[in-house]
């Protein structure tokens, strides 16, 4: 039987606010354990909520930026369940009113259209706090640094058909917070996290089959196979003649297995009702104005702009313009470099190739844009070949040095582009070449230019690599065609 | 010395008649010797509060005094006191030390005030009599076996009985008035949102207020001056200008219109009470007030939707005592559920569990709107009552309880009478209104009060009333034969 694969995201967007939800504490990643966890925080007994103001224009911002509603008397709601890194046993979440209404993403696919992903809605909440099992002999550690921590969590409606449209849309998204700067990106500590809903039903039928959630998937790779490994998983149960159970799963990223965590007739009831400490939030035209003044340039506008400002091709302009940090690399790198095409492929090519390799991200690039762009200009001036690039873009990655010309100096990769020089290397090897040379003048324009490779070799061998091979083809030109 | 009104003794620091130190020790010494009968204190911090006085000495010789400084007083063990027991009258936290003040702590601490100790209390607040406290149950000074209402029972029965001028409380559903009330004392209950909550530990946030305790109405304007303002910490609390509650006490009462709510009068009042209450009203007239029946249409719903509102919110805002953090945890958990199962069930006092059991069903899904959201309809249809009241007149009075106090373990396993105590006081709370009670006489020897309701932040006027009284009558005057 043929399947249709149908999934809904929910996206845990962690915002880049100095200070948490409800409380004055920092939200710096990485501080010694409940270093970061106020009174408020770890909900001592008469503490109340604060909320955010900067929690509330990101969302808006959020809101404006997918085209959405926003709601203009949002309502915090209390989330009752229990559980040690949830200081006052409820979290403080919206429901009913929530920030953002309904909105929409629009994706573009590698064939080449544009897909539009619906979002259900934007709520504004507070993170958890995080329970370590390790290093503590049997026992559970509990950090609420991350406690209170303000997140929105998008929602969207079951709009994606495979994996390939589920990971554009996350890093649409992805590029989209980013850029809003409303959000570092950093998936590796947890600033975005995703949790994925996927149900399968026979081609061609209308109803949705029975979902079940996969949670905090944490890169875009685990997203994708834990969808693969989710579909295959429920072909293989309806095939068999079983039937999917409504549950949440944790995906396992190491082995690329998962495993039920709760089925739906364990599932909580959370006792929603509106928090009696926090007011509804009223939201006035001047503050979404202000919000809508202070939107930055949004990917697809980037997009479109680096398409009719530096020529790139819409595929590469679609990358670069996608992530702001990535965007902002290039647009330095230019400056430097001149050649943006050239920039381009760099970036999107050696660069990204090598952080995906590294499971690196951007903020952690050892090379700057003026070394991209110093190297963008040897390149284009002809001082060292494309192959020599590379090999100083390895050293500059390793930490071997910050200046680009020195560093091409240190490796001896400067390529030799004096005319004297090469021509004098050109009749030496010449010398020793009758046979083809011969061989070449019989030939016609087609076959010659297949013929020239055969002297490029010895003449890059004579000149230890250092010749500048646009103009040994010159000058070969110049000699064998007289 | 205990005689005489916080303005008295303030009168008397300020004009060198006694030093804070001296006054202070013979408040403790009053303790001492009598508080074993009465239990009105959970904590008495003899050392603190001769530091404090001294302190307090030393700034009137500094020239820097407020009307508060030196003044002894006391809280409701339910104000966070930084290094100072808060019990909140429970298991749960008999060893909680919290390390930061309520602001309502801090803003007496900053008026020099001289806090001798923590008043005993039901637990969390839970209760009309003050015998649900883990520490056990306070005693009537006016009839030994007689309780003293409650929740606030403790502050109560220590100003009654003269070991401190003045004492803080809170009031949620009554907690203030009644055992004002039954104690022959001056409570008042501001406006929701008058007096700060932050660190007050909450029982049911929309309807929790902190209040004042004292024998006159002056007394009570002189707390409630430093007492009321806006918080930025309480999200709930009302930035709105705040008089000085003591400036207008002698404002004439002429053309004052008393509304007498048909539902408060009825036979289910005993003639006793009755009488009590109409000499207290044409005593009023004879000040010039007119007097008119009003109805409060919704009275008897009141009761009704408080046993679901209060117990909902507690259930939610008890889940942080948990035993993972702070407070009470049970011996030797053998896992997650047997630490939170085994800690709550010992931690908790009966009534409390009660309240969240109940609360927790009212809140559950598929109960919800027939019973919280309901609820809340109701109350919004109680504050209505109100508005249109007030377009008629311009306060309310009534019987503060339907009896004088009652003895001691007569209601306790009896919930519903017990929760019929407050039938007067209840839907001032869920209406967010102000009141207060006063000592209006006495049946059977036992202290009576009239309760007098006013419109939002009109407690200006209720203490205006109140003193008015107070200056032709000697009720408040009357002292329980020690």
């Amino acid at each position: 039987m043929q399947w249709d694969v149908v999934i809904g995201l929910e996206i845990h967007v962690q915002l880049a606010t100095q200070t948490k939800i409800f409380s004055g504490s920092s939200t710096t990643y990485g501080a010694e354990p409940n270093i970061q966890a106020s009174a408020v925080d770890l909900a001592m007994p008469g503490t109340l909520p604060v909320a955010n103001e900067q929690a509330f224009r990101y969302a808006v911002m959020f809101g404006l930026a997918v085209d959405a509603e926003i709601c203009r008397r949002s309502v915090f709601e209390r989330k009752n369940y229990f559980y040690p890194d949830l200081p006052k046993g409820y979290q403080t979440t919206q429901l009913a009113k929530p920030i953002v209404g309904p909105g929409h993403v629009d994706i573009e696919l590698k064939d080449g259209t544009t897909k539009r992903v619906r979002i259900h809605h934007a709520h504004l909440e507070e993170d958890a706090g995080k329970s370590l099992h390790e290093d503590y002999h049997g026992m559970t550690g509990i950090d609420l640094n991350r406690a209170g921590t303000p997140l929105i969590e998008v929602v969207t409606e079951p709009d994606m058909r495979s994996s390939e449209e589920a990971v554009a849309f996350a890093r649409k998204l992805h590029g989209l917070v980013t850029s809003l700067g409303i959000c570092d990106g950093d998936m590796s500590q947890g600033s975005l996290r995703f949790d994925v809903n996927v149900s399968i039903r026979p081609k061609g039928q209308e109803e949705l089959g029975t979902r079940t959630e996969t949670k905090n998937l944490n890169s875009f790779r685990f997203m994708e196979q834990a969808i693969h490994q989710e579909v295959e998983r429920q072909i293989d149960v309806l095939t068999e003649g079983g039937r999917i159970i409504q549950e949440t799963r944790l995906y396992n990223g190491d082995t690329n297995t998962s495993r039920s965590m709760r089925t739906k007739e364990e599932a909580n009831d959370y006792r929603y009702f509106p928090c009696p400490d926090l007011l509804p939030v009223v939201i006035d035209d001047e503050f979404i104005e202000q919000a809508r003044r202070s939107l930055p340039e949004l990917p697809d506008a980037r997009k479109a702009r680096f398409q009719s400002e530096y020529g790139l091709t819409e595929y590469d302009a679609g990358l670069l313009a996608n992530s702001a940090q990535m965007a902002a690399l290039f647009e330095e790198t230019v400056r430097y470099g001149k050649d943006p095409k050239l920039a381009a492929n760099w970036l999107l090519g050696e660069l990204s190739a090598r952080l995906n390799s590294e499971d690196r991200s951007l903020a952690d690039c050892p090379v700057s844009a003026a070394q991209f762009g110093t190297l963008i200009l040897r390149i284009s001036d002809g001082t060292v070949s494309s192959t020599g690039a590379k090999k100083v873009f390895e050293g500059l990655w390793e930490g071997e040095g910050g200046d680009v010309d020195a560093l091409i100096e240190a490796k001896g990769l400067k390529q030799v582009s004096d005319t004297g020089a090469l021509e004098q290397i050109v009749d030496e090897v010449l010398a020793d070449m009758d046979e083809q040379i011969a061989q070449y003048r019989e030939a016609d324009e087609k076959k010659r230019k297949k013929l020239m490779g055969g002297f490029m070799g010895p003449l890059m061998k004579a000149s230890r690599g250092q010749g500048n091979p646009k103009m040994f083809n010159e000058l070969l030109k110049k000699k064998l065609d007289s | 010395m205990h005689d005489k009104t916080v303005a008295e003794l303030s009168r008397d620091l300020a004009e060198g008649r006694i030093t804070s130190v001296e006054l202070t020790q013979h408040y403790l010494d009053r303790i001492e010797q009598q508080d074993g009968q009465l239990n009105s204190f959970i904590t008495v911090n003899a050392e603190g509060a001769l530091a404090d006085a001294r302190a307090a000495d030393e700034q009137r010789k500094n020239g820097k005094a407020t009307a508060w400084t030196g003044v002894p007083f006391a809280h409701k063990d339910i104000f966070c006191t930084e290094g100072v027991l808060t019990s909140c009258g429970s298991r749960m936290l008999a060893n909680f030390i919290p390390p930061y003040n309520a602001t309502v702590t801090q803003r007496f601490r900053d008026a020099g005030a001289v806090c001798v100790g923590k008043t005993n209390m039901d637990e969390f607040a839970m209760g009309s009599s003050t015998e649900s406290s883990y520490f056990g149950a306070t005693t009537n000074p006016w009839g030994k076996n007689r309780v003293p209402g409650g929740s606030s029972g403790g502050s109560a029965a220590a100003v009654a009985a003269r070991l401190v001028p003045a004492a803080t409380a809170t009031d949620t559903g009554g907690s203030i008035r009644q055992p004002a009330a039954l104690c022959g004392i001056t409570g008042l209950k501001p406006t929701y949102g008058r007096v700060s909550r932050y660190g007050m530990i909450a029982f049911a946030s929309s309807l929790d207020q902190g209040g004042t305790m004292a024998r006159t109405a002056e007394d009570n304007a002189m707390m409630l001056n430093v007492m009321a303002g806006f918080d930025p910490r309480d999200s709930t609390s009302i930035d709105r200008e705040v008089p000085d509650y003591t400036a207008t006490l002698n404002e004439p009462l002429k053309g004052l219109r008393i509304g007498l709510p048909r539902e408060y009068f009825t036979d289910q009042l005993s003639p006793d009470m009755d009488r009590v209450i109409r000499a207290a009203i044409r005593e009023y007239e004879g000040l010039g007030a007119t007097v008119k029946d009003i109805s409060l249409p919704h009275a008897n719903l009141a009761i009704a939707a408080y046993y679901v509102i209060a117990p909902a919110e507690c259930s939610a805002n008890l889940s942080r005592f948990d035993g993972v953090r702070y407070g009470y945890r049970c011996e030797d958990p053998k896992d997650l559920l047997d630490l939170y199962t085994r800690t709550r069930a010992e931690g908790f006092g009966d009534e409390v569990k009660r309240r969240i059991m109940v609360g927790s069903y009212a809140l559950s899904a598929g109960y919800y709107d027939a019973y919280y959201l309901k609820a809340q309809k109701v109350r919004r249809l109680i504050q209505q009552d109100f508005i249109e009241a007030f377009k008629e007149v311009d306060v309310i009075m009534s019987p503060t309880t339907p009896s004088p106090a009652f003895v001691q373990g007569e209601k306790t396993n009896d919930p519903v009478t017990m929760y019929l105590e407050d039938i007067f006081t209840i839907s001032t709370n869920l209406a967010g209104l102000p009141a207060l009670s006063l000592p209006a006489g006495f049946v059977d020897g036992l202290p009576v009060g009239l309760q007098i309701i006013g419109d939002y932040f009109s407690e200006a006027r209720l203490l205006n009333a109140a003193h008015q009284y107070q200056q032709l009558t000697d009720w408040h005057r009357l002292t329980p034969a020690s």
